[in-house]
């Protein structure tokens, strides 16, 4: 395009650029600012030179995370958190959307929508509140229910082995009625006439879920897994930090509460955006890396 | 006279029909009981409670939780800090997402792309937890409301979703005869293209509203002062930290204390912080459908 007629365009969007004036300018000073900031992970942070004055340390912090004792159960907790969620989680919404696909509109299927819906607006505060009075020995509802049954009766919050399972599965109560509303999105775009051909042919209801629904959710189904894969590292600070306990430590602390509890409590800075760092490159990586095999393996990727 | 037959399903069908909505019942009651047993112990008396006789409905009917908890002065400045937080901080919100949404969805507009980019590298990488607390600190904004209220100013993922609303829902004829008409951008925006996303801005308000509402980790880094502290903040300390505020107990016997009042209070507590989402949610349920729709399909 000729620079004149580029020209002329910006000219006469020029009230396009006022508006977009404020929202530019916030990405550059909260996001790109920052971004940089990560800089202090190579350097030595010193509160009173700032960021920019701070002497260069090369990658000492790196070397201190990598032989530091913590560093191995650490990736090993951040892994193992994720994963358990990813292949507890994944599955529930689609196996709810495809199960609520059969049901025909109408007071039940509401109620069950707008009931697996509404734990997702419940706050995390409140959520890990609800899951330790649940738990709690002796008064706790589940309690209760073990000794109901005769089975003995724990501490289950400040029990290190079951605190993984505690995590996950209270998050597939939360979010599989939210999370299934996309697939149920995907499911309405089919269009009629497959159904009634299908039904033509003979096919029961299962075969129809088989080979019209499934192959309909592929597409979405790939791009949310390429999401959560390249995610697979950020696991969610909020409820965990609240869930910890001195009891379940040791298997409950992942990267990010550590770098919380090293930076901010801590004050060491540039340790622990070392460790913010290897744990972003790392995500991106597995993204970048993801993405490419689902776009080999299939037509759908992110880019 | 004219009968029409219904064609019978085929027996597999029925039953895997039954199946199904055995499994959904069973689903959604596995989600409506905790919820519902939550609400009937904080209406039971603290002993029916403590031993276990609460199941579903409330045993010993008793509001004196709730009453309460309208003593405690943490409590209620929780609460009034949460709705400042969440109104000011929606708006900023909203303002910022449409701001930058609809001039990306202007296909005129050179630069565009480059914006765009700017924004999507944001969702993959980002400074992290502590360049940003000191950019925060910096900017001399630890300990004040602007803390909770700048650093996240739009998700990008509602960027997106309004930008495709503003792209694929609003005609491009309507665009061009209004500025046949001498419409420029601005008043496009003010007069025609606001009017026609009513529905997804009432969604993109209650996710921030929510988001809002529920957060406590800006909190727990920025805010050092008692009077700043939102809802959830306080509600961590409380339930989680279990550091009861003095004045809750204060109208309280001995005996009730004793008997287990403060986990009926907990309970208590748990309500009262669902229950402007909840009243908000059945009538923006819909819409939040709609909203999830359009991103997820168009984008």
């Amino acid at each position: 395009m000729p620079v004149a007629q580029t020209w002329t365009r910006m000219k006469r969007s020029w009230e396009l650029y006022v508006i977009v004036l404020l929202p530019v300018l916030y990405l550059i000073i909260f996001k790109y600012i920052p971004m940089f900031g990560v800089s202090i992970a190579f350097k030595d942070y010193n509160v009173v030179k700032g960021i920019w004055g701070s002497p260069w340390a090369g990658f000492k912090h790196f070397e201190t995370l990598f032989h530091s004792p913590n560093f191995p159960l650490l990736i090993k907790n951040t892994l193992i958190i994720s994963f358990y969620a990813l292949i507890a989680g994944f599955p529930v919404p689609i196996i709810l959307a495809l199960a609520l696909n059969e049901v025909r509109t109408g007071f039940f299927k509401r109620s069950v929508q707008m009931i697996t819906y509404a734990p997702h607006f419940v706050s995390t505060v409140v959520m890990v509140s609800i899951i330790i009075l649940m738990l709690s020995p002796h008064v706790g509802v589940v309690a209760r229910l073990f000794s109901f049954f005769g089975m003995t009766n724990t501490n289950f919050m400040g029990e290190p082995g079951l605190f993984k399972s505690i995590y996950v599965w209270s998050g597939v109560w939360q979010e599989m009625g939210y999370g299934s509303i996309i697939y149920i999105a995907a499911l309405s775009s089919v269009d009629p006439a497959l159904y009634e051909a299908a039904r033509m042919d003979g096919a029961s209801r299962f075969k129809k879920i088989i080979h019209i629904d499934l192959p309909t959710l592929i597409p979405i189904t790939v791009i949310l897994l390429i999401l959560s894969l390249g995610s697979i590292m950020g696991v969610g600070f909020e409820k965990i930090f609240l869930m910890q306990n001195p009891l379940n430590v040791s298997t409950s602390e992942v990267i990010s509460t550590y770098v919380y509890k090293v930076g901010l409590l801590g004050a060491n800075f540039s340790f622990s955006s070392a460790v913010g760092l290897f744990n972003s490159v790392i995500n991106l990586i597995l993204l970048v890396v993801v993405n490419f095999i689902a776009r080999r393996l299939s037509d759908n990727s992110l880019w | 006279m004219l009968r029409t037959q219904k064609i019978k399903e085929p027996i597999g069908d029925r039953v895997l029909l039954a199946i199904i909505c055995i499994i959904l019942a069973a689903i959604t009651l596995s989600v409506l009981y905790p919820l519902l047993y939550i609400l009937s112990s904080s209406l039971s008396g603290p002993n029916a409670v403590v031993s276990g006789k609460v199941w579903l409905f409330p045993v010993d009917f008793s509001l004196k939780a709730y009453k309460s908890i309208f003593h405690s002065t943490q409590l209620m400045m929780g609460y009034y800090n949460s709705i400042i937080y969440t109104v000011v901080g929606t708006l900023i919100n909203v303002a910022f997402t449409v701001m930058i949404a609809f001039p990306l969805s202007q296909r005129g507009m050179p630069g565009r792309k480059i914006i765009m980019l700017l924004m999507m590298i944001t969702m993959f990488f980002d400074g992290g937890l502590i360049p940003t607390y000191l950019l925060v600190k910096q900017l001399h904004m630890l300990d004040t409301r602007w803390a909770l209220w700048l650093p996240g100013a739009f998700s990008v993922f509602q960027v997106i979703i309004a930008r495709t609303f503003f792209q694929t829902s609003i005609p491009a004829e309507l665009q061009e005869a209004a500025q046949i008409d001498g419409c420029r951008d601005f008043r496009y925006l003010i007069s025609v293209a606001l009017p026609l996303s009513k529905p997804i801005l009432a969604v993109m308000t209650l996710m921030y509203a929510v988001g809002h509402w529920n957060a406590y980790f800006d909190a727990l880094i920025y805010l050092r002062s008692e009077h700043l502290f939102p809802l959830q903040y306080v509600l961590r300390n409380m339930l989680i930290l279990n550091a009861a505020d003095p004045a809750m107990l204060a109208g309280t016997t001995q005996k009730l204390r004793d008997q287990g009042f403060e986990q009926v209070l907990k309970y208590a507590l748990i309500v009262v912080a669902c229950i402007p989402v909840l009243i908000m949610y059945p009538f923006v349920q819909k819409h939040f459908v709609k909203g999830v729709m359009i991103g997820s399909l168009k984008g």
